[in-house]
């Protein structure tokens, strides 16, 4: 069995050594903030300058010598702060060793203070074994460590032999720091983290109480004197730590060459380093579950408790609601028994301790600092004469806990009471019935409530079920709060137990019920042992463990009291016990407290956001200004003002390098329909574009009536456009897509002239179904429609006749020129030259981002001297070269050409008289004329411009070759 | 596809010269007459009536309160009552299942809305090669962009209240009328819960307008219909999953949709209103960024859809 425990301990001793030393130092683990007052203060701040050394201290009862492992930082660098300095006697925790102090003596050494860390007796590299504070041997060997800095030449005197100096400990080191203030008048300041009052209290809890709500401050309360039962899993982590540290070398030497006073060696291997007696004790206790009086007394001697009366020296007491081990009733025992006589009590109640890290760690290490500044060097950073902070519970979605003071220590309470009633479902009875709760066998199963550093692991649901074992557990809930309720102190109620047994074992907790759901806050348990007479009812007064709570609207509190606790060692006989709340009734503490201002990172975000958003504004601002400057500087022309479409010195380039139209002009007056030719690539459609507003021309500008043309100009509602093609919205029947059209000008629907421009679609039925189901060309004729919507004066229209059958083409003829006609202007830009022939009355050619030749088509195909002679096909070349010649020789003829093709030869006569003389002398000639004609084919004038304004300026190649080398789009 | 089967010679309307040209509008009126009205909310709303994606999105949107109540309903039906995630009080009564249904869709589904109804606007008009005849309507572009940002957010508020009334309704047909009860503890009653559902979905629609805003500027931008919708869908996932990231601190409270679920802090008897100031803070400066630049791009865009 020791085996076991052996093996068990030494992993709970791993993980002992990572956190009872690590609460301790914990306070500490945080950065040394930017922030801290000290730092600034201070100067430049140099590296510490330790020093190690082995201080000699009383020997062990059996005679072996002790010499501590001592560190000694010393403030480096030049300072605000010289010699002499006040100094500082740093402890650790149980389990570990100086190396625990490093930072804290670090950085207490930066802000000026001679500090002096030491492994206590049995620990780390010191010798001796572990007496657990015996006031003979630990606290004797600090008084020797205060004697030593007395001695030092840089440590600041009050007077010869008493340094200057405050004591700070955690856990095993602050119940040192505590009991070194009570018994050495030297001690200046004294700070005790998660301390013992009474050890025997601690290890075992006894929360029935005797006495009134004490008026000294919510959590003071008066223990009877009976021990309750055994922290049992708490007991054997101290040894299993104990344990751990068994191996270091100043422990064997002694131990093992002699023989070990008073126990075997099976014993002796369990206890390691620990002082046998001690040890002895304990594992009895541990073993029955019970303390023999010897322990008891042993445990009571090594605690402040006895000595308390001797405590003169301003005394700060932090403790942690996350703490099994040593709660916040420790220090609030310790505080009301110092309260009047010390000059000034700082109580801190953390939400970290031995079970957990807290969650202000900063702010504990910076009231730290304070504290210590206030008493050693007389500033008054922490505000008040005394001072109690505590931590409130987490809220939600925050990490941090929200810290309250106010400025009496011990504080005073007001207290509510709320009604408390059985779980409904329980007993079904009223509420005084008591509820019947079993002790099993041998203990087990045993509730589940709170284990030792598992404080921040959060179970969740199942906790309840573990806690609240059926049959072994009674629930007490109180009525929903209409209001969120804080909760600070001890929570009092009385219970009556009716027991089988002489003597009950019970366990409380306080749990926080949300629909239907229970949850602890708070990880602490109350045990309570009362004795009783089988049958009859006692009644027992129970102080709840203290804490912080806060209930929300809505929820309740529930009071669970259970037969058993994994963490106890309870006794294990079977028995019955009838538990019931006398009066009905919880009794709620609470203390007024002023929230301590956090730092606000609100401010900052807030702020930022907000101005950035400002300069967003302006920066819009400054920017719209700039558009409108803009604007201005592109005046109209009124010497356009007639002219419905003018095009003046277009150039854009596009982002490819691509310059797709370069110095473009030319103008559209009214009544004409104007074609716009040119190959693809030739910039007829970017012309359009800018026309439209669509695309922003680089150089150049657009005059609509003489007003410049930009994107969203109100010149354009006299402009009606089909660009590449029909656009509409599928969804819509070709009807509403009219409408909608229309009403996206924003102009009355009475002008929209719609059924004229149906009349044109010539769409029929097809009008009222949706776009998505029509054909090419009726989406062409829609869009033609829509372009006309309005009857606009200018109409442009980009290949009007794609998709349309030649019916329909010829049927676009007429509409168009008689549109022109009503003295609008058209612009259509069409590869049907033959409809451009037939349609338009003046032309425009562009090449290749160019304007090559503009103005009235029939300028363009109808050269008056010039006449083409169809000969008949059957005439040999023979024949055509004699009539030929004999042509040249008439008075009159310029210049015959002769172009043969297959099968059709012609005759080019360039004459200077009219077509009818001309005639004349043909057929004087004997010509065989089958046909006659001007030049009149519009294609062929176009090959013949488009190849001209190539050869213009570039090298050879074949008209056809270089008309293919037009830029792809 | 079809043919068209009216015969081919129209009989012409076109006015003739005799016409008087006095009535007709001409555009040598004085400018801004005609497009102070262009493309106001009503025409704009009645172009993007009858639109699949719309119809779609409304139903998908009334569907899902539906399927949560027969997803309850097919799953376990005891169970041991009380939770601790608003999921597990779902079916407590009308609150909260409205408020879970609401939770549910606000991570994504409507951040998908937001996205589509305002990154489809102007991409999908460029996709019908109807974005350049609304230019030449003339409307101008400020007032094409603002008409139609402003039909999107809309359409977007609409779907955040129809769809939380009608997980109220649901609700309260499937479960009972039951105020709601946190989870994290307190009861709110009706009176109380009304005006803070009202609140949560304002919160809620200030806050997705950082989405609809940077698939509006995406949109703008591309003229891909789908892909500005895609993009903001993604620039929302890589948001959560860089939320995750503990190493970068409070530099998360700058990614956009941070605070999305902040708005369940109305949900608690005493109200913390600075994560949703912040949210709210963030979302505005977003939006303002991503549409200020959507009009900046669109002024000087070279229209080639």
């Amino acid at each position: 069995m020791y085996a076991v425990r052996r093996t068990s301990a030494a992993l709970l001793a791993a993980v002992v050594l990572a956190l009872v030393p690590g609460t301790s130092a914990g306070l500490a683990a945080s950065p040394v903030s930017s922030t801290a007052a000290g730092l600034g203060a201070d100067g430049t701040p140099g590296p510490a300058i330790e020093e190690t050394l082995s201080v000699p201290v009383g020997p062990e009862p059996d005679g072996t010598a002790v010499a501590l492992d001592v560190t000694v930082f010393r403030p480096g660098g030049l300072g605000q702060h010289s010699e002499p300095w006040s100094a500082v006697l740093l402890a650790h925790g149980f389990g570990g060793s100086k190396a625990d102090l490093v930072e804290r003596g670090r950085d207490l050494a930066s802000r000026g203070y001679l500090v002096l860390g030491y492994s206590a007796r049995g620990f780390g590299a010191s010798g001796g074994r572990i007496h657990l504070n015996d006031p003979a041997y630990e606290i004797a060997d600090a008084r020797a460590l205060v004697s030593l800095l007395a001695a030092r030449s840089d440590v600041l005197l009050d007077a010869p032999g008493d340094p200057h100096v405050g004591v700070v400990g955690a856990s095993y080191g602050g119940a040192l720091a505590i009991m070194l203030g009570a018994t050495d008048p030297r001690v200046d300041s004294v700070v005790g983290v998660v301390a013992w009052n009474d050890l025997a209290d601690a290890f075992f809890p006894q929360f029935a109480v005797v006495g009134p709500r004490s008026p000294l401050g919510p959590a003071q309360v008066d223990r009877s004197v009976e021990p309750g039962p055994l922290k049992a899993l708490w007991a054997s982590r101290f040894f299993g730590s104990a344990l751990a540290a068994a191996g270091s070398p100043g422990a064997g030497a002694g131990a093992g060459a002699g023989a070990v006073t008073g126990s075997g060696g099976g014993a002796g291997a369990v206890c390691g380093r620990f002082d046998p007696t001690v040890c002895r004790l304990f594992l009895e206790a541990t073993v029955t579950g019970r303390p023999s009086p010897e322990l008891l007394t042993v445990l009571r001697a090594h605690s402040p408790r006895p000595l308390l009366a001797g405590l003169r020296a301003p005394t700060m007491l932090v403790q942690g609601m996350a703490d099994s081990l040593f709660g916040i009733e420790q220090a609030a025992a310790t505080a009301r028994a110092i309260a009047v006589q010390v000059p000034r009590l700082a109580i801190r109640w953390i939400d970290g301790g031995h079970d957990g890290l807290s969650s202000t760690a900063a702010a504990d290490e910076q009231a730290l600092r304070d504290w210590l500044a206030d008493t050693l060097r007389g500033t008054t950073l922490l505000a008040g004469a005394g001072q109690f902070s505590y931590a409130a519970p987490i809220p939600r979605r925050r990490t941090v806990a929200p810290l309250f003071t106010t400025p009496d220590s011990p504080p005073t309470a007001t207290w509510t009471a709320v009604p408390l009633a059985p779980l409904v479902g329980a007993s079904g009875g009223g509420t005084s019935d008591p509820q019947r709760i079993v002790t099993p066998p041998g203990g087990q199963p045993a509730s589940v409530t709170a284990i030792p550093s598992l404080g921040g692991l959060g179970v969740g649901a199942a906790a309840y079920q573990l806690a609240a074992l059926p049959g072994q557990s009674a629930a007490f809930d109180s009525p929903p709060f209409a209001q969120q309720t804080a909760i600070v102190g001890t929570p009092r109620l009385t219970l009556t137990v009716t027991s089988t047994g002489p003597e009950t074992v019970l366990f409380l907790s306080l749990w926080q019920v949300t629909a239907g759901q229970a949850t602890l806050p708070r990880r602490l348990v109350a045990p309570v042992r009362v004795l009783t007479t089988p049958g009859q009812p006692t009644s027992v007064d129970v102080a709840l463990a203290p804490a912080t709570w806060t209930v929300e609207a809505g929820s309740s509190l529930r009071v669970l009291v259970t037969s058993t606790d994994s963490a106890y060692a309870a006794p294990r006989e079977a028995r019955v016990d009838l538990v019931a709340v006398a009066g009905g009734e919880l009794q709620l503490p609470h203390v007024d407290g002023d929230l301590l201002a956090a730092e606000s990172d609100l401010d900052t975000e807030s702020v930022g956001v907000a101005t950035a958003i400002a300069l967003l504004l302006a920066a819009f601002g400054v920017l719209a200004w700039r558009e409108r400057r803009r604007r201005r500087l592109l005046p109209d022309r009124d010497d356009l003002a007639d002219v419905p479409l003018a095009v003046e010195h277009l150039v854009k380039t596009y982002a490819d390098g691509h310059r797709a139209v370069g110095d473009v002009s030319w103008r559209a007056e009214r009544g004409q329909v104007v074609g716009l030719l040119g190959p693809n690539g030739a910039g007829k459609t970017t012309t359009l574009r800018m026309a439209m507003g669509l695309i922003t021309p680089d150089s150049g500008a657009v005059y609509l009536g003489g007003r410049a043309v930009r994107p969203g100009a109100p010149a354009l509602s006299g402009v009606g456009a089909l660009v590449e093609g029909p656009g509409f919205l599928p969804h819509l029947t070709g009807r509403a897509n009219l409408h909608a059209y229309w009403a996206a000008t924003g102009r009355p629907i009475e002008e929209a002239r719609l059924d004229e421009a149906l009349d044109v679609a010539a769409l029929g039925g097809a009008v009222d179904r949706p776009v998505r189901s029509y054909s090419h060309g009726m989406r062409q004729r829609l869009g033609i429609a829509q372009a006309m919507l309005g009857l606009p004066d200018l109409l442009v229209l980009d290949e009007p006749t794609n998709g349309l059958d030649p019916p329909q083409i010829a049927a676009m003829r007429p509409i168009l020129q008689r549109y022109a006609a009503a003295g609008r202007t058209v612009v259509v830009s069409s590869h049907l030259l033959a409809e451009v022939e037939q349609t338009c009355s003046h032309v425009v050619v562009m090449h290749a981002g160019r304007v090559v030749t503009a103005g009235p088509v029939a300028d363009l195909i109808d050269s008056s001297d010039t006449t083409v002679v169809h000969l008949d096909p059957a005439a040999t070349a023979e024949t055509i070269a004699a009539v030929a010649d004999r042509l040249l020789s008439v008075a009159g003829i310029l210049e015959v050409e002769i172009v043969e093709d297959e099968g059709d030869s012609r005759l080019v006569v360039t004459a200077g008289m009219p077509r009818p003389d001309v005639v004349r002398a043909l057929t004087e000639v004997g010509a065989d004329v089958v046909g006659l004609s001007s030049r009149k084919h519009l294609e062929e004038v176009f090959l013949r411009v488009i190849a001209a304004a190539q050869t213009a300026g570039e090298p050879t190649g074949s008209v056809t070759e270089r008309l293919r080398q037009v830029r792809a789009r | 596809m079809t043919t068209d089967p009216v015969a081919k010679q129209p009989t012409t309307t076109v006015p003739t010269a005799t016409e008087p040209r006095a009535t007709e509008p001409s555009a040598t009126e004085p400018s801004g007459r005609h497009t102070r009205g262009a493309l106001s909310f009503g025409a704009e709303v009645r172009r993007q009536l009858g639109r699949r994606r719309t119809l779609w999105s409304f139903v998908i949107m009334l569907a899902l309160p539906v399927i949560l109540v027969a997803a309850f309903a097919l799953g376990r039906t005891s169970g041991p009552p009380g939770g601790s995630r608003l999921s597990d009080l779902a079916q407590q009564g009308s609150a909260n299942f409205a408020i879970f249904a609401l939770a549910a869709a606000s991570d994504f589904l409507l951040v998908v809305l937001a996205a589509l109804f305002a990154g489809d606007a102007v991409p999908a008009e460029a996709s019908w090669s109807t974005l350049r005849y609304l230019l030449i309507a003339p409307v101008p572009r400020a007032r094409l962009l603002a008409s139609k940002w402003a039909v999107a957010i809309v359409s977007l508020g609409v779907a955040i209240v129809v769809y939380l009334g009608w997980g109220l309704l649901v609700g309260g047909l499937a479960y009972g009328w039951a105020p709601f009860t946190n989870p994290a503890g307190g009861v709110l009653g009706w009176g109380e819960l009304l005006p803070r559902l009202a609140i949560a979905a304002a919160y809620l629609f200030v806050t997705l307008l950082q989405v609809a805003g940077i698939a509006f500027v995406l949109g703008v931008r591309t003229d891909a219909p789908l892909g500005a919708v895609g993009v903001a869908v993604l620039v929302a996932i890589v948001s959560s999953i860089l939320g995750q990231i503990d190493s970068l601190g409070d530099l998360r409270n700058g990614l956009p949709l941070h605070y999305i679920r902040a708005w369940q802090d109305l949900l608690t008897p005493q109200v913390d209103w600075t994560a949703m100031g912040h949210g709210v803070l963030w979302s505005v400066l977003y939006t303002l960024l991503t549409v200020g630049l959507a009009f900046a791009v669109f002024r000087r865009k070279d229209v080639l859809s």
